[in-house]
């Protein structure tokens, strides 16, 4: 049994059908890449595995459990699955560690020493040890990210997706978030990440899914994905990129 | 022959004057204080409770508010309701009608300050297993208060002026001390010119307050 399981899964906008029938399973300690063309439904995907949206037919379920709407199973469905942002969406008006100590202490109940505690060892994890302090604007973007990984980690999930998670920052800051999610796939996370950085996704990843226009249109070990796509669609996207 | 001013015969009245400040700082602190709290609730029923009809209520009482005069609210609270066996002293009356008003109107100032906080912070406090009352209280108030706060001021400055109405059911607030002086000595000039002092001088330390107060509780870079 997969952790993440997807069967069937649609989900449309008013009349507009973006998910048409998604079949996918994650497996624990997996590492999955989600690539495709902007608006071919990569984003709205990783928002209904986590319950940010709500879909029409089809089934999602997490070890197990069925992710649905209702509020107590939502919260449950989080603490096991975490999400990072494009925009790393911060708290603005708490330091880095406030932002990674508040949902361990409001959430789960943890004591405010336990929780600075943690809050200390994954900011140290993701390099930003001696950032405790500082506030989000005072942070560049990579370590913004950094923190909001840090403060994902905090929560302890199984299960980490990613949605574009570098594309909001300069080239340079790119590798620090990237070699951060390198050392959590090596350390057993389960991560699915929508990517642009196609070097990283055969690099690390263990299998890359090309959605095109609502489907998963190609899926596959990186190697196959990307030196042997079988669709002109994926050839075509592959050549966009050179 | 010219008017004679004399200020004298108005500082005879120091100790109405200064029952008068105690009442409008009175009326201006409590009220302000229920009125904002209010309005928080007010702000969290119509943007998250998902609640319809409370929701709904919370609508229809900022509509009422807005559009009907503070005189009549304050009369309907302190004649009116007698009528249905609710008697309120005339402090009581005014404190709440001033909560009544202010709760409505700071209601919207706040949810506008909600609404523009980002909803990414929103999605980032859900996707981090936070109910919404949490993501609430601790991610989206803040925030959304900072970027209120200067509106929020100035219409605490607007209800401390609207105090002034008090005085028609005889509470003995500022307005209401000018009057009784200027009834007894007809020195209209001085006395409505030292109340006009002392309301900038109000005015100006309620903002200093406002200023100071938010420094520490919303602007706040406190790291516990
Ligand atoms: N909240 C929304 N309301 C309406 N349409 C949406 C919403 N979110 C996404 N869409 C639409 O869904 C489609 C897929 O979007 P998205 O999942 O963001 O694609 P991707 O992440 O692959 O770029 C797009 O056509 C987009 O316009
Ligand atoms: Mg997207």
């Amino acid at each position: 049994m997969p952790l993440i399981a997807i069967e069937g899964l649609h989900k449309r906008f008013g009349s507009n059908e973006v998910l048409k029938g998604i079949d996918l399973g994650i497996e624990a300690g997996e590492v999955v890449a989600i690539i495709g063309k902007s608006g071919s439904g990569k984003s709205t995907l990783l928002r209904c595995m986590n319950g940010l949206e709500a879909y029409q037919a089809g089934k999602i379920t997490v070890e197990g459990t069925p992710v649905t709407q209702d509020e107590t199973d939502l919260r449950h469905l989080r603490l096991r699955v975490g999400m990072i942002f494009q925009q790393f969406n911060l708290f603005p008006h708490l330091t880095a560690g406030r932002n990674v100590m508040l949902a361990p202490m409001i959430v789960k109940g943890t004591a405010e020493a336990e929780a600075r505690t943690i809050a200390a060892k994954v900011l140290e994890r993701v390099g930003l040890g001696q950032k405790f302090d500082a506030f989000p604007d005072q942070l560049s973007g990579g370590q913004q990210q950094r923190v909001a990984i840090a403060r994902a980690l905090a929560m302890e999930p199984r299960a980490l997706l990613c949605d574009e998670i570098t594309s909001a920052l300069d080239p340079e800051l790119v590798n620090e978030v990237l070699q951060v999610v390198k050392g959590l796939a090596q350390d057993g996370m389960t991560l699915a990440m929508v990517t642009h950085e196609m070097r990283f996704a055969r690099d690390v990843c263990d299998r890359v899914i090309f959605m095109h226009l609502g489907k998963v249109h190609e899926i596959g070990p990186p190697s196959e994905v990307f030196s042997n796509p079988r669709t002109p669609e994926l050839q075509q996207f592959l050549g966009q990129l050179h | 022959m010219a008017y004679q001013f004399d200020f004298v015969d108005v500082f005879k009245y120091t100790d109405v004057l200064a029952k008068g400040i105690a009442f409008t700082v009175t009326l201006i602190g409590v009220g302000g204080t229920l009125g904002i709290a209010v309005g928080i609730f007010g702000a969290w029923a119509r943007g998250y409770s998902r609640m319809k009809w409370l929701d709904w209520t919370v609508g229809a009482y900022v509509e009422l508010v807005r559009n009907t005069p503070f005189l009549i609210q304050l009369f309907f609270i302190f004649f009116g309701l007698p009528s249905l066996g609710v008697k309120l002293t005339e402090l009581q009356a005014a404190l709440i009608a001033m909560v009544f008003n202010l709760g409505a109107y700071s209601t919207e100032i706040i949810r506008a300050g909600i609404e523009a906080v980002p909803r990414g912070q929103l999605e980032a406090g859900a996707s981090l297993a936070m109910s919404r009352l949490q993501v609430f209280k601790h991610v989206v108030l803040r925030p959304a208060l900072q970027k209120i706060w200067p509106a929020l001021t100035s219409q605490l400055v607007i209800v401390m002026f609207g105090s002034a109405v008090c005085s028609q059911i005889a509470v003995e607030e500022l307005t209401f001390a000018a009057n009784f002086i200027q009834s007894r000595n007809f020195r209209a000039f001085e006395v409505y010119f030292i109340a006009t002092g002392l309301y900038l001088v109000l005015a100006i330390l309620l903002r200093q307050g406002m200023r100071g107060l938010g420094n520490w509780l919303v602007f706040g870079r406190r790291s516990p």
